[in-house]
């Protein structure tokens, strides 16, 4: 319930996250497997249709970074980290499915009968 | 050496590498190690160890046999970790500067991730890698990885790719050890055994009559042949040891070498030489029957002879004990001094029997005595039930024997028990067992001893009794007579009873001799006197016959001045006138 709660409050409030100018999103991939292209591709079209304008997509390609998944807890590839706005959350898998994307960047609320 | 030995021996066997922890006790009974290169799965439940372990490996892996490690944490930060086993004196720290160890911390929180579509754990294995790959590491822990089934819920994925990493650890040629949590009926909560399969270890922690006791078993162990038991393990200061640590095998030297009891006329019942080196010694016998008295003489012998001697005494305090022995001539303080003789005195429900077994193999190790003393061994029941009592007892003897070290081992006996037996049923199993008991007699106790039984010597079957005196133990005979076994002042008057029946007896022949000699002393009186009359009356004969010379010759004389004077003619006619003159007179 609390988790639900704290989802839907950029929607009731949806200033909270508009209100910062620039999404900063970073995409944690592993060479060019097709499930990060995949990712990518999706990330790009939701951004696109959702953030006009106000994001910026970090790729980060762990095969040749790999101290640099420490640093955000990465297990899973591939893993969506929005940095900002705060707080930080993960999406994990190719993003194949826009409405969870949009619950997990909190761009929609998550809806009752979900998972 | 023994560690080699039983890596050629494994690899001899069955030519599976192994990776050694160096961990007591744990490379004995997997017969050298881990698998090397192979992941092995150690589970248990919450608190029983498993990190512990797994940061022991990787520990000593480092320091003992320079094998870099790396620690993927999946539950504890590496700040914590290090923190936690800093206090088991393993410094993480210094080892993670000298490049020798990689502490990772893998943080899935399910609260911040939302799963959608495909994904795999590429990235978990990226970070193995680069971690592998930063030292070179030959040892791997993850711990716990199942933390990944809270954190992620596509089972179907986290099940293949657990798979996978399983495999990749093994193509990487890392030692990994995998620890997972205990499920209800099965080994690990999420089945990690089904991809685990060349090692499992299972550790236990009960709690039995409020003492805890932690367990480790070896579930599988492919390719290797290994203890199946539970063998009891702890945690101290200085990690994991795993016990038994050594000789589960009978294969222990029997030493030729006697050593004095501490009391000479007991030697002497024991084939005159004492106890074999190496032997055990038990003495069982009923409250006061001066069980202790009997096993401080043996410390004093021994550190007399200059020989360490450590004294586990769980009933009484060092200073009790060295001021009761003071009392029978014993100064046990000096040799304190010295530092010949270590008391270590402490009740024996302070701890589980592990941790008793734990700290005497620590204090033997340290101390190095070639003679132990456990008074009593019966007590260590109370810190356990009374099988584990013996099978901890059976432990520390044959460790003691493996290390040429002559235990004594005391045990009381209570009333209701029968006399030929000891608390921890250990009897069968020692070399040397003396009994101590008392005897009612004529309103008094007294101390008997005797040996039930001595391996390898010849021995006394005599009782002895007992004498606590205030030059030490006394053994004297007991009085063997028409009117039985007599002891103490029964013994006493008995025995002056028939002192003064002999005192009797020499009288007797005393004033016997006394009177024959009078006898003869009369008789030689007479002797004596019948042969002065004899010489008398032969000193007269001899007389008379020489006054009856005389008188012939007077009168041979007078004859011839007669005829003299007659003017007698021939001289030839002087002898006829001689003989006629006798006839006419």
């Amino acid at each position: 319930m609390k988790k639900s709660a704290r989802s839907s409050a950029p929607a009731e409030h949806p200033g909270d996250s508009s209100s910062v100018d620039v999404w900063d999103l970073r995409l944690y991939v592993a060479g060019k497997a097709p499930k990060s292209v995949t990712a990518f591709a999706n990330l790009k079209k939701i951004c696109e249709e959702h953030l006009p304008g106000r994001y910026r997509i970090e790729v980060i390609d762990l095969l040749e970074h790999p101290q640099l998944a420490a640093g955000d807890q990465i297990v899973a590839i591939p893993t969506l980290v929005r940095k900002l706005p705060e707080p930080l959350r993960k999406i994990v898998g190719d993003l194949r499915d826009t409405e969870r994307t949009l619950v997990g960047l909190q761009l929609r609320p998550r809806r009752l009968d979900d998972r | 050496m023994a560690q080699r030995a039983n890596k050629n021996r494994n690899s001899a066997n069955r030519g599976l590498p192994k990776a050694p922890t160096g961990i007591e006790g744990l490379d004995e009974i997997t017969g050298g190690g881990l698998p090397r290169g192979r992941p092995t799965l150690v589970c248990g439940s919450a608190g029983c160890g498993k990190t512990l372990l797994g940061m022991e490996f990787l520990v000593r892996g480092a320091v003992q046999y320079g094998e870099p490690g790396v620690f993927i944490a999946f539950e504890e930060s590496a700040a914590e970790l290090t923190q936690n086993v800093r206090s088991l004196g393993f410094d993480v720290d210094k080892l993670i500067e000298q490049k020798m160890m990689v502490v990772d911390f893998v943080r899935v929180e399910r609260s911040e991730i939302e799963e959608t579509g495909e994904y795999d754990l590429e990235g978990l294995f990226v970070r193995l890698a680069y971690a592998i790959d930063t030292i070179k590491a030959k040892r791997i822990v993850l711990d716990t990885i199942e933390a990944l089934f809270s954190g992620l819920s596509n089972m179907g994925i986290l099940r293949a790719e657990l798979r996978r990493l399983f495999r990749w650890l093994k193509d990487k040629g890392v030692t990994a050890v995998i620890t997972g949590e205990r499920g209800e009926g099965i080994l690990t909560r999420h089945g990690l055994e089904e991809y685990v399969s060349d090692c499992v270890i299972l550790l236990d922690h009960r709690v039995t009559d409020q003492v805890s006791t932690r367990r480790l078993r070896i579930v599988k162990y492919r390719g290797t042949v290994h203890g199946t038991n539970e063998y009891p393990f702890l945690i101290d200061e200085d990690g994991v040891s795993v016990l038994p640590i050594t000789s589960m095998a009978l294969q222990h030297e029997a030493s030729d070498e006697r050593i004095s009891s501490g009391v000479p006329r007991l030697d002497a019942m024991l084939g005159g030489r004492g106890y074999f080196r190496g032997s055990t010694v038990l003495m069982s016998g009923t409250a006061g029957s001066g069980k202790t008295s009997l096993a401080s003489h043996f410390a004093n012998a021994a550190s007399a002879r200059g020989e360490k001697c450590l004294y586990f005494a769980f009933e009484e305090s060092p200073g009790q004990i060295v001021r009761n022995m003071r009392s029978i001539g014993l100064d046990l303080e000096s040799w304190v001094r010295k530092g010949l003789l270590h008391f270590h005195a402490l009740r024996s429900t302070m701890h589980g029997l592990e941790m008793h077994l734990a700290s005497f193999h620590k204090l033997i190790r340290d101390f190095e005595p070639r003679v132990v003393v456990v008074d009593p061994v019966g007590s260590l029941i109370q810190a356990g039930s009374p099988n584990d009592a013996t099978a901890m007892v059976t432990r520390l003897m044959d460790f003691l024997k493996a290390q040429q070290i002559t235990a004594l081992l005391t045990s009381l006996t209570s009333g209701d028990q029968a006399f030929e037996t000891s608390g921890v049923d250990i009897s069968s199993m020692v070399d040397t067992w003396l009994l101590l008991r008392d005897v009612e007699l004529a309103g008094e106790r007294n101390r008997v001893m005797y040996i039930l039984k001595s391996r390898g010597m010849a021995h006394s079957n005599q009782l002895r009794e007992f004498l606590l005196t205030d030059r030490g133990i006394e053994l004297t005979d007991v009085y063997r007579g028409p009117e039985g076994v007599l002891t103490g002042s029964m013994r006493l008057a008995q025995e002056s009873r028939e002192q003064a029946a002999a005192l009797l007896r020499q009288q007797e022949g005393e004033r016997k001799r006394r009177e024959l000699e009078r006898k003869r002393q009369a008789l030689e009186a007479r002797i004596t006197a019948l042969r002065k009359e004899l010489q008398s009356e032969e000193d007269e004969a001899n007389q008379f016959a020489a006054q009856e010379k005389d008188r012939e010759q007077t009168l041979a004389d007078q004859r011839a001045a007669m005829s003299r004077s007659r003017k007698a003619d021939a001289a030839g006619a002087r002898d006829r006138p001689h003989k006629s003159s006798r006839g006419r007179q």
